[in-house]
């Protein structure tokens, strides 16, 4: 491969440009669209044609550096966008035509938003001269997309498309990451332009503050040292900055507990002594008790999600906050803060460890000898857990903890949005930044087969395993042939257990066991408590799976697991499905239900934890 | 709940007014008036917003408004530093009879008749916005027959300008 600048955090598009020599070549405008993709180094594109984007596709088959991807349906190619950068750091690209090809991207899109990964969607636009006519295959993509992305663009004029790629690259990338779209008419692309690299950018309203303000960054260091019970709450931010060898330096440095968002996963590692697990809805005793009960909480790139907060006014009601975040606007949002740091958690996490040394050095050390009694004890009384299966079935969590054991931390780990979601948050263990691929803020079923896929093409040497659920893998299995005929060989374990396993819980625990409509493979008069929820295994995932080109592979019982995760392990010539038959009726404990606060924390059912009442 | 004006300095370019007027609906944000128009600059249109919020949502609102790529600046112009100016054109119901009586209320307010017919005369005013309720209610019992009023545009007393160092920025980057 050769060698490419691609485009990462901070780096300026100018810096991209492949030599100083400035070229200047005639061209089509959708010539000049693969060009300026190959000078901001995008190397791998997920999309599908149509007629609007018809032109650019014609380029991109003679492209030496851009590797295009054909997906089965354009959120497909949206998600596998978002695994590809969430993967790699570089930013995901995804391309698909006018209208329907356009709309199907919204979800991916809106989904990048919510957990601000930088992804850069191209589309086709009708000719210039038929825009507002509803013509055949519009919509408003720019104006359906303009409250879900970070930024999006309408090009008309062939001139402007160097500019306008090296933009919206710049964009998604720098500051706080986020989804920026580029709808191009067709005229522009059939057009006959000048094609000019590098380009100047002109973004006068674009100035992301990255270096934070150093007398806040003293009166953090400040109060974090004079603090009896802080906790570094560490959200995805962190990641996204690359900061976790900082982060654990400061962690290290001042013996804080560090608490790691559901979209930090990896960023500390889960077997550091100092990390508490993930706060939240599902979140592990310690770490929801500990900022509960914190006089500081340490904000390091997270934004007080509600699934972190629960019921806001009671959340972490003795703490004061120091927030740092590179977006303004999430500072004060929904907390108010007592030291607000704008900047890139990196600058700050490295400014911080000096000014904490200083304050060292002046003969200030944080105690948190008493603090550190009370969260060991929690850590000891509550650990995570899980009861096993009845009749000798698979437990759900038994399978994804074995994954994760056998597999290891080297992986990348992708999952749906549900129960499995959570287990896989709760039962894995990750080390390593960027190992863990999920649909934090939106929620977005479906997410983890397109999100592997998109993972495994930017890092086809590491082993990408896709922890989906049976609902889920129904809405995006259809990659799963984009992956065989693209030599993309993930494994997929589908964790069945008949049902949509989350809307279940809920129904189990606030809706007197009705369930309906959550039983997926049979028909509506099967509620899933007289005949198991599996029903009639319709469709048959194993089946299924070979029909896709896959090796599809079963696994019921407990006995057999390690067999079937090895089995899966020494395939790599193809996608692996493994449909592992689980226990319909576990339930994803700890948890805070929805509204309430955080101090009602269940550690499993009717379960509340003691947590004694000596702290204040 | 308080009344802010914002200046808003953004990129003259098209879909701007409407990524300004989506996030205030968006986030839930109530706007009482809008002016734009053009700066000296020709890249840079200038925005004037009158908001009724509460401090903390305000500032929501700017950080809201500053994360948009073509907004270029914002400054809350504070009411007794500025200089705030709506223009209104009002048609009054006018006869033989009230037509003077009507002319010395224009006179009053320092306003302009621009137009005269039989039966109404149509008046132009600027000023602030209490001014100009002041001139309505006086005008009231003639019978208004139709109103237009402008958003309230507004700028900074003294010599010191707001579009001095963003329009160096815009010449730096173009």
């Amino acid at each position: 491969m050769t060698e490419h600048a691609a485009p990462r955090r901070g780096d300026t598009p100018a810096t991209h440009a492949p030599a100083p020599t400035v070229v200047v070549e005639t061209m089509t405008g959708a010539q000049s669209l693969i060009r300026s993709l190959e000078a901001v180094g995008a190397d791998t594109v997920f999309g599908i044609p149509g007629g609007a984007i018809l032109p650019a596709y014609d380029p991109l088959m003679d492209s030496q550096k851009v590797r295009h991807i054909l997906v089965r349906h354009e959120q497909g190619a949206g998600h596998a966008a978002t695994g590809y950068a969430q993967a790699t750091g570089r930013v995901g690209v995804c391309m698909a035509t006018s209208g329907p090809g356009a709309t199907n991207l919204v979800t991916p899109i809106a989904d990048a938003y919510m957990d601000s990964v930088a992804m850069v969607a191209i589309t086709g636009q009708v000719a210039s001269k038929a825009i507002g006519t509803d013509a055949f295959q519009e919509a408003d993509i720019c104006g359906i997309t303009m409250p879900i992305t970070k930024h999006n663009f309408l090009v008309t004029d062939p001139a402007e498309i160097p500019r306008v790629i090296a933009e919206a690259f710049h964009i998604a990338a720098t500051g706080r990451p986020g989804p920026v779209l580029v709808d191009i008419a067709k005229d522009a692309l059939q057009a006959t332009t000048t094609f000019r690299w590098p380009v100047e950018t002109s973004l006068p309203g674009y100035r992301p503050v990255t270096k934070p303000h150093a007398k806040q960054i003293r009166e953090a260091a400040r109060m974090l040292v004079a603090a009896k019970r802080p906790v570094l709450y560490v959200g995805g931010g962190v990641h996204k900055a690359q900061a976790s060898a900082e982060l654990r330096i400061l962690a290290e440095l001042t013996g804080a507990p560090v608490v790691t968002t559901l979209m930090a996963l990896g960023v500390f590692p889960d077997s550091h002594p100092q990390h508490l697990g993930m706060p939240g809805m599902h979140g592990s005793v310690p770490a929801v008790t500990a900022l509960q009960k914190a006089d500081l909480l340490f904000t390091l790139g997270a934004r007080f999600d509600d699934r972190v907060t629960g019921k806001l006014d009671s959340f972490a009601p003795y703490a004061k906050v120091v927030h740092a975040d590179i977006d303004p606007a999430e500072i004060g949002k929904n907390r108010p803060v007592d030291v607000p740091i704008v900047g890139d958690a990196r600058e700050v996490l490295a400014d911080l460890i000096v000014a904490v040394q200083a304050e060292f050095d002046a003969g200030h050390k944080g105690d948190y000898v008493d603090w550190w009694v009370k969260l060991n004890q929690w850590k000891t009384t509550y650990p995570l857990g899980y009861e096993a299966a009845p009749n000798g079935e698979l437990s759900p969590q038994q399978v994804i903890e074995r994954i994760g054991q056998l597999v290891g931390p080297d992986a990348i780990y992708a999952a749906g949005v549900g129960q499995h979601q959570m287990w896989a948050s709760q039962f894995i263990n990750y080390e390593k930044p960027a190992t863990w691929l999920n649909s934090g803020g939106a929620g977005t079923m479906g997410y983890a087969v397109p999100a592997a896929m998109g993972a495994k093409a930017g890092k086809p040497e590491a082993a990408v395993w896709a922890i989906d659920g049976d609902g889920c893998f129904q809405m995006t299995n259809q990659e799963l042939v984009t992956c065989a005929l693209n030599n993309i060989p993930i494994k997929v374990a589908v964790i069945n257990n008949g049902s949509l396993g989350m809307v279940r819980q809920w129904q189990t625990l606030f809706y007197n066991q009705r369930y309906s409509n959550t039983v997926l493979h049979a028909g509506p008069e099967h509620d899933g408590i007289a005949k198991p929820a599996q029903g009639t295994r319709i469709p048959d995932f194993v089946l299924l799976a070979e029909a896709m080109g896959c090796v599809g592979l079963r696994c019921e019982r407990p006995e057999d697991l390690d067999a079937v995760i090895k089995q899966a392990m020494e395939i790599n010539d193809r996608p692996v499905v493994i449909d592992f038959i689980v226990h319909q009726d576990a339930m994803v404990w700890p948890m805070v239900a929805a509204g309430t606060s955080n101090d009602e924390i269940l550690a499993a059912r009717d379960v509340r934890p003691d947590f004694g009442d000596d702290l204040d | 709940m308080s009344k802010h004006t914002l200046s808003v300095l953004v990129e003259n370019k098209p879909g701007v007014l409407a990524r300004i007027a989506a996030l205030f609906s968006r986030r839930g944000f109530n706007i009482d008036s809008l002016a734009v128009g053009p700066t000296e600059h020709p890249d840079i249109s200038r925005m004037t917003i009158v908001v009724n919020v509460e401090d903390l949502p305000l500032e929501q609102v700017t950080k809201q408004l500053n994360k948009l790529v073509n907004v270029i600046k914002i400054v809350e112009l504070d009411q007794s530093a500025a200089i705030q100016r709506e223009l209104v054109l009002v048609k009054v119901r006018a006869d033989a009879e009230t037509r003077s009586q009507i002319v010395e209320i224009v006179q009053l307010f320092r306003a302009k008749t621009v137009d005269v017919s039989p039966d109404a005369v149509t008046i132009e005013a600027t000023g602030s916005s209490d001014k100009l309720e002041a001139m309505l209610r006086m005008l009231e019992p003639y019978g208004i027959k139709e109103l237009v009023q402008s958003g309230l545009v507004a700028i900074g007393r003294g010599a010191r300008s707001i579009t001095d160092r963003s329009l160096r920025a815009l010449d730096r980057s173009a």
